[in-house]
């Protein structure tokens, strides 16, 4: 059996599915395929953080595209995926911290990025529920976080909509370029189109290998917990510098707490919190909130993303083979980015060229010199 | 070689009496104060009700396996007050929660006995208080001495609805109902001709037979509406539909429910044990041989937590475990015990099915709970937004299974993880996507087994 389309992606997490969405509403015959159910694994797992401050300044014109597209996500797909611009504190823990926190600012700015820098008495009294740890700490209003479960299958659902095709539980086995045109293998069925998006995750690295293009991705298990539900009182999503903890509340009342790696097999694929990094995010969570200490963790997790020795993700057009464009390897902080991937892969795609700038994330970085 | 015994109830008595008449010391662990497990749990210290009080007919039962604890205590390393709350079988890792602090132990082997919980279906007003587990009335009278109201109906199906209406009646409370939502016909069908236990249906007879003859009203067959109050803090009765279609209002203020058990199969779940789904007993249950080993190495299972049993089984698969572990080990192992042990545990076997053909769990009930009943009570999700989430025209989609389903609506993601409403939200599910509840798939374990509080960093593993 054989079916064809335009466009075949393979992976079907925030990227993948966006970029369904968005070919789908350009016309564009798509078929997606997806090994599990979409949004199972670093998109659907992740923290929920929607975060651009902090991003390296080769990732920010995606996160501020990004941006532009979360706050309309109701009239683009009818959900809010609660994404709540709660904004994001980060939180140095020390002068050396707060010094690199007042070096990003010019970045920021440089990216129209509105941060607000708060010290000392002025960081107390705006939240008077931070630990003795705190010395400062940049605010970005425009920041925040949303449900991170509900966020792939709404973009597949309106991708479908929309008249894309989203193959759930449908292995990709096989891929290649034949007479100009991909072929892909999966669940027995031969699809081919003229243009392949790989957006598989961490499983990216292996779809780039079979184009020529071996990279040094990894995989990572972030460590997620969350505590029963408690007063409302942490409105502004915690990082700090380093990222060794970071929490949010939601207005429901629990606590989603993460840092630190559990352990993960891609190959199954499975992945599992770790009983001892979950005590330690604890700790380090009940020290950048006293009021923390208290509560009990409920629930833990964890999922597969895949990270690039310099953290960056993976974005734009194959080095090898024309028509292949590359969007995986989010080093885990692509859920902000998803949906802005999806419209730079549609227009990549159909276009050849997109506005939103992309240097320094093409994969030729890892190309043999 | 260290084995732990996880749980002290039946099976973990009975295992660890055989490893340490083997001359091992095995690392043993409860949850609770003592051991006894739920069903032989004991009164704090200082309460004065005898065994016979307190036990009823399973009094000797009772003394028998305390007598077993409290010999075995001294021999092992006893830790009760002690919960296992993940496990990292890839390191042979026990992690624990003592007195709010956590550790982690190292171990060579481990037999899980962590026991069962109660199948709940709801309906309109379960969550008001003065309603709980037909588990957890029989606990509060054994061991504290109280009963769950002054006037309580008793709602459900199988052996313990009877069991706890008598034994609460024996005890002076005022037992105002017991409806059983199975019909009489299909258990006298099931029972018929079945192999079954005769001390087991003997005493089933015999409490009914109390309870009727002590003018308590019984009632077959019935379909629960709701449980109503006057007060949203309080129940003042029970409405209920009876076999011929006729509605009743039974007056009281606190309901017993239940329908069966379910084992308890988080900690072999996170270990890595496959977990399957029993159609018999209509529960998940990890995968094991007779003896109780499990496809992971090292790891073996007993009792309720291996597969619904009871107490009886639950001896016997405690012993056999041991037996398993020390044989695996090259330590010698007793054969003949084990193949006595095992002919008993065939024939149990049979009974067990035979029982759950009698009482099945309430399928039909659970799948057609009005929209508006709250479901997961941890999370506050009604049966209506379940459904919902199994409806292509949601804003997500639809959830093809159930962890898809508890993604989209938060159902079971709260304090218990869906251990209360799990099996009847399964159904709920099921029900709305056109399959079972073996098709829609299992909610999979994730650590902590129970809360875990803050301040447990601050144990010797943080």
């Amino acid at each position: 059996m054989s079916d064809s389309a335009d466009v075949i992606i393979i992976g079907g997490g925030g990227a993948g599915c966006s970029a369904a969405l968005y070919l789908a509403w350009r016309g564009a015959r798509v078929i997606l395929l997806e090994r599990g159910l979409v949004g199972s694994q670093a998109s659907g797992a992740n923290y929920g953080g929607v975060r651009q401050q902090g991003r390296h300044a080769a990732e920010l014109p995606l996160a501020r595209r990004a941006h532009g597209i979360w706050r309309r996500l109701p009239e683009l797909i009818g959900t809010d995926c609660e994404f709540a611009e709660t904004g994001h504190l980060k939180l140095a823990r020390n002068e050396a911290e707060a010094a690199e926190l007042y070096a990003y600012l010019d970045t920021a700015r440089a990216h129209g990025l509105p941060l607000e820098m708060l010290e000392g008495a002025a960081l107390r009294e705006r939240y008077p529920w931070l630990g003795a740890d705190a010395v400062a700490a940049s605010f970005a209003p425009q920041d925040g976080s949303a449900n991170p479960r509900l966020l792939s299958p709404a973009l597949a659902r309106a991708a479908r909509q929309a008249g894309a095709t989203i193959l759930e539980q449908t292995a990709v086995t096989a891929c290649r370029r034949e007479a100009g045109h991909f072929v892909v293998e999966a669940g027995g069925i031969r699809y081919s189109a003229d243009r392949l998006l790989n957006t598989a995750g961490f499983w990216g690295g292996q779809v780039a290998a079979w184009f020529g293009e071996t990279v040094p991705i990894r995989h990572h298990t972030p460590n997620m917990l969350v505590t029963e539900p408690v007063r409302y009182f942490i409105r502004p999503n915690l990082g700090v510098v380093g990222g060794n903890v970071y929490l949010r509340q939601i207005p429901r009342g629990n606590i989603i707490i993460g840092g630190g790696y559990g352990s993960g097999d891609p190959a199954v694929p499975m992945s599992r919190p770790d009983p001892v990094v979950t005590l330690r995010a604890m700790q380090r969570a009940a020290a950048l909130v006293p009021q923390l200490a208290d509560v009990s963790v409920i629930r833990s997790w964890s999922g597969i993303d895949g990270i690039m020795p310099d953290r960056l993700p993976v974005v734009g057009p194959s080095a090898t083979t024309p028509g292949l464009l590359h969007a995986f390897g989010f080093s885990g902080h692509g859920f902000q980015l998803g949906p802005a991937v999806g419209a730079v892969l549609c227009e990549l795609a159909l276009d050849g060229r997109t506005e939103t700038a992309l240097d320094g994330l093409s994969i030729q970085r890892f190309a043999r010199a | 070689m260290k084995v732990a015994v996880v749980g002290a109830g039946p099976a973990g008595v009975r295992a660890v009496e055989q490893l340490v008449r083997a001359g091992l010391r095995p690392l043993w662990l409860d949850e609770a104060p003592d051991g006894g497990g739920r069903i032989y749990q004991r009164p704090p210290a200082g309460f004065r009700r005898g065994a016979a009080a307190l036990y009823g007919l399973e009094a000797k039962r009772a003394q028998a396996l305390h007598a077993a604890l409290d010999a075995a205590k001294p021999a092992a390393e006893w830790r009760p007050d002690t919960l296992v709350w993940d496990v990292t079988w890839a390191e042979k890792r026990l992690h624990l929660l003592h007195q709010g602090r956590a550790e982690a132990v190292e171990v060579d082997a481990a037999i899980l006995c962590t026991g069962a919980m109660d199948r709940v279906v709801p309906l309109p007003g379960w969550t008001r208080p003065g309603v709980t587990t037909l588990g957890g009335a029989q606990i509060a009278l054994k061991a504290q001495g109280c009963a769950i109201g002054p006037k309580v109906v008793f709602l459900g199906s199988g052996p313990l609805l009877w069991l706890v209406a008598y034994q609460y009646m024996k005890a002076g409370a005022n037992v105002a109902a017991v409806l059983d939502t199975t019909g009489f016909r299909r258990k006298l069908g099931a029972l018929a001709g079945a192999p079954h236990d005769p001390v087991t249906l003997a005493k089933g007879l015999y409490y009914v037979a109390r309870l009727r003859a002590a003018g308590v009203r019984v009632a077959e067959g019935v379909t629960p509406l709701a449980i109503e109050g006057e007060q949203p803090d309080a129940i003042s009765a029970l409405r209920w539909r009876d076999a011929a279609g006729r509605e009743h209002s039974t007056a009281c203020d606190a309901v017993g429910l239940g329908w069966g058990v379910r084992p308890e199969l988080q900690l072999a779940d996170l270990a890595g044990v496959p977990i399957g789904f029993d159609t018999v007993q209509h529960n998940w249950v990890p995968q094991r041989d007779a003896l109780g080993r499990t496809p992971v190495p090292g790891l073996y299972v007993a009792g309720d937590g291996a597969g619904i049993g009871g107490a009886v089984v639950a001896e016997m698969a405690g012993a056999c475990a041991a037996q398993a572990v020390l044989d695996d080990a090259g330590l010698p192992a007793d054969q003949k015990l084990v193949n006595r042990l095992q002919r008993r545990l065939r024939r149990q076997a049979r009974f067990r099915a035979a029982l759950e053909r009698a009482f099945p769990f309430p399928i039909s009930l659970a799948a057609t709970m009005p929209d508006e009943t709250i479901l997961c009570r941890c999370e506050a999700v009604t049966a209506g937004e379940l459904r919902a989430a199994a409806a292509p025209e949601g804003p997500h989609g639809a959830a093809p299974e159930v962890n898809r389903a508890k993604a989209f609506t938060r159902i079971g993601m709260g304090r218990c993880q869906g251990r209360v409403c799990g099996a009847a939200a399964a159904e709920v599910l099921a029900a709305q996507l056109g399959t079972d509840a073996a098709g829609i798939g299992r909610l999979r374990g994730q650590a902590p087994v129970k809360p875990l509080p803050m301040p447990a960093w601050q144990g010797e593993s943080a």
